[in-house]
């Protein structure tokens, strides 16, 4: 029972992360019903980024925590610039000038892309693997059991309610502001709003700076989370965080952090009980058996075919 | 797009001030990304094993001298493009070269001859080989991204499971290469069929997710299940294939021997060679058959517009599983051809980058030419080698730089390049394949498809 009850509040944590990242593919599937196969690696560049940052501001485990915390928002807030400004470039490079071509098309750019950013990380930032050392190593005792005790790092509590916190945001952003109805209209009939004096491609590319935002702090949890990063993190965790938006109902948005959640509880518990080995096929069938049995998911509307 | 008006004719100097100021905006947002890639270098010290970041600035300002550099001469070509007057039509949109005819014939030839040249040495053989495996594959996968337009990720896949299911079948059983050759494409066939039947209603790009996600899939399982597959060791000492029957050893009883020749290593290299030509060609053959029956228009109509099949009867369910089949089945051949040449497989061989790859191939070919094919395989492996050749860069990047690595880098950018540009590939224009009285052809940048 204590096992289980870690492994939830592991499952949880990683969630988030898969969560975050799942609303990048979401609602640019949502609007242009294109598959952004780079988004994984925005992620990794995002990761990167905050690394950097942690290492030019000079936190380490010794820093003391409120101080940490606030250099940490810091280092979110500049990953997000940086991996926004990737997000708009892809878009406007790769993606744009394809719009109206033939369907494949802006797929096999995104997967170009998606190899490029990958390789110019890698020659750029070496193929070794990244270490941070662990920063705010405490946590507190939930329940001392007589085999296990269950325990939540502050790092976890730091990612869950920071997700929290930005996910309130980011619907706040959707609901409230103009771009957010611009998004909104965009989903619906992007050439209806298009001819109601809408600009489609800025609120396209805001989509794109958006997701790729989100990403950015879902790497940054990443490293924190896992402490070390290279440069093909981008391809699991993208493959995860779009199954979680299949999972939830692609276009629709709690359904991507519902399905973050589920995609992070299946792969902690599977490597629990089952295997740890087999935990990335585990989540990836789940893509396939998702896909086959409800291609809508949990939240999502069913995709009607329009000729 | 951009007509010749006088009032928007500006001189260059009156247009100069806003496109620096457009350059420099581009100047900006290169330096942001490139700010920590090429500037801020996370070294790991070999000591501590803890991280310190090394400053680059050359790099940085190479980088950034380079992309203010192509956006001026772009600015500088918009504004041509704006103020010159445009020359009727200067190019037309496709023509049929005169050359073109003979291409296949002449490569055909070439490449029949090759073993047999003066200067053909065992490094040339090892990289023909080598290029016409990426050919056959590239044909394969042709059938299912060019032809019927469905996008798979997980191409290796197949190919793994051709690899894997000889060297078991020669480790279990002994089979000899020759049975487990078509076995090999039956296997891997009912692969393609078992993947494919529950995908099959899916729209094009979750097809693409979930071939990648069964791609990865297998790679993970052969990499754990140890007893079976060997695990990350790999399987070796994996039989070679024989001349039907003659072994290329140095006995009495080999190939040497047999024939009354001088023994020489590079007689198998020979062998080898001619085996993936002749089941590349064997490849061709059957998909450019298939193009002209009905399966093969079934799946150009399916490429096309599915909607429109469906409602013309087409049954999309067969004519799909029919292309997941056939190019998986190619797929296999390749893939036990490739354990046979190797003698050792092992699952690093198959990973997704081995996918791109070859779906990079069937892009920069034209996705349905299939002459285009053989080019991208010549230029993407010589290119490899030619990178390997510029050792001078590692007096640049350090010891550790290895030109090679690049070449995955070069890939992602060209098949960008290539969809922005011509999106139906270099060497392709489509003809199609059905005509009235005269055969057109259709030049690439005037198609646009519909919903596939």
């Amino acid at each position: 029972m204590d096992y289980l009850a870690q492994q939830l509040i592991n499952g949880l944590t990683l969630g988030s992360i898969y969560g975050l990242i799942a609303i990048g593919y979401t609602m640019v599937y949502g609007i242009i019903g294109m598959i952004n196969f780079a988004h994984g690696d925005v992620f990794m560049v995002g990761s990167f980024v905050s690394l950097i940052c942690i290492l030019l501001f000079g936190i380490t485990g010794s820093t003391d925590i409120v101080i940490g915390i606030g250099i940490l928002m810091i280092v979110a807030v500049i990953a997000m610039a940086i991996s926004g400004v990737y997000g708009w470039t892809i878009e406007r490079l790769a993606y744009r000038p394809l719009r109206g071509s033939f369907r494949l098309a802006p797929l096999i750019t995104a997967i170009g892309v998606s190899i490029f950013l990958q390789n110019f990380v890698q020659e750029t930032q070496g193929a070794r693997v990244k270490p941070l050392q662990a920063l705010f190593a405490g946590g507190f005792t939930l329940h001392e059991g007589t085999e296990f005790t269950v325990r939540i790092t502050y790092m976890q509590i730091l990612i869950v309610l920071l997700t929290i916190a930005l996910m309130a945001g980011f619907s706040l952003l959707i609901s409230r502001t103009s771009l957010g109805r611009a998004q909104r209209a965009c989903e619906q009939d992007l050439k209806m709003t298009q001819l109601l004096g809408i600009d489609v491609d800025r609120t396209i590319s805001m989509t794109f700076v958006i997701g790729a935002m989100l990403a950015a702090v879902a790497g940054l949890m990443y490293l924190l989370y896992y402490g070390v990063i290279d440069f093909f993190i981008g391809f699991s965790a993208g493959v995860k965080a779009f199954t979680a938006a299949v999972l939830g109902g692609i276009g629709s948005l709690p359904g991507a952090m519902i399905g973050g959640v589920l995609i992070g509880l299946i792969e902690v518990l599977f490597a629990a009980y089952f295997s740890s080995e087999y935990k990335d096929v585990a989540a990836f069938s789940m893509l396939i058996i998702v896909l086959i049995f409800m291609p809508q998911g949990l939240l999502g509307r069913p995709e009607i075919e329009k000729v | 797009m951009a007509q010749p008006q006088n009032n928007h004719a500006q001189n260059l100097g009156q247009a100069l001030p806003s496109m620096i100021k457009r350059s420099l905006i581009v100047l900006a947002i290169a330096s942001i990304i490139f700010a920590p890639t090429l500037l801020l270098r996370l070294q790991v010290s070999k000591i501590e094993n803890t991280l310190f970041i090394q400053y680059r600035w050359v790099f940085f300002a190479i980088g950034c001298a380079l992309i203010l550099v192509w956006r001026l001469i772009y600015e500088f070509r918009a504004w041509q493009r704006a103020n010159v007057p445009l020359k009727a039509s200067s190019r037309p949109q496709s023509q049929e070269s005169r050359f073109a005819p003979y291409v296949g014939p002449v490569l055909l030839i070439a490449a029949i001859l090759l073993p047999f040249m003066p200067f053909t040495d065992r490094y040339i053989l090892d990289i023909s080989i080598l290029i016409v495996t990426y050919v056959m594959l590239g044909w394969g996968l042709q059938i299912v991204v060019g032809l019927a337009g469905l996008l798979d990720l997980g191409y290796v896949a197949f190919y793994a499971v051709g690899a894997y299911s000889y060297a078991l079948l020669a480790e279990h059983f002994g089979f000899g290469f020759w049975i487990c050759l078509p076995l090999a494409g039956v296997f891997a066939a009912t692969w393609g069929v078992i993947l494919g039947f529950p995908v099959l209603r899916l729209r094009g790009d979750y097809l693409a997710i979930v071939t990648l996600a069964f791609g990865e899939i297998i790679r993970v399982v052969l990499l754990n299940w140890r007893d079976f597959t060997g695990g990350s060791n790999g399987l070796s000492n994996i039989p070679r294939p024989s001349f039907f029957g003659i072994p290329f050893s140095q006995g009495p009883d080999g190939f040497a021997a047999t024939f009354g020749l001088e023994y020489s290593s590079l007689q198998r290299m020979g062998f080898l060679y001619f085996l993936i030509l002749a089941l590349a060609l064997l490849t061709f053959y059957i998909s450019s058959r298939l193009r002209k029956l009905p399966m093969g228009r079934a799946w150009e109509a399916l490429r096309e517009d599915e909607i429109a099949c469906r409602s013309l009867g087409l049954n999309t369910i067969n004519t799909k599983l029919s292309a997941f089949a056939i190019g998986a089945m190619f797929g296999g051949f390749a893939g036990s051809f490739f354990a046979a040449k190797q003698a050792f497989i092992s699952p690093e061989s198959f990973n997704f980058m081995e996918s791109a790859t070859i779906l990079a191939i069937v892009v920069l070919g034209g996705m349905s030419s299939q002459i285009g094919v053989v080019f991208s395989s010549i230029a993407m492996v010589g290119g490899i080698e030619a990178l390997r050749q510029l050792q001078f860069l590692k007096a640049i990047f350090g010891p550790d730089f290895d030109p090679s690595s690049l070449r995955l880098l070069f890939f992602g950018l060209a098949m960008v390049i290539v969809m922005l540009w011509r999106p139906r590939g270099f060497v392709s224009s489509r003809v199609p394949t059905v005509f009235f009285r005269e055969k057109k052809s259709v030049g690439s940048s005037m198609i646009s498809q519909g919903r596939g």
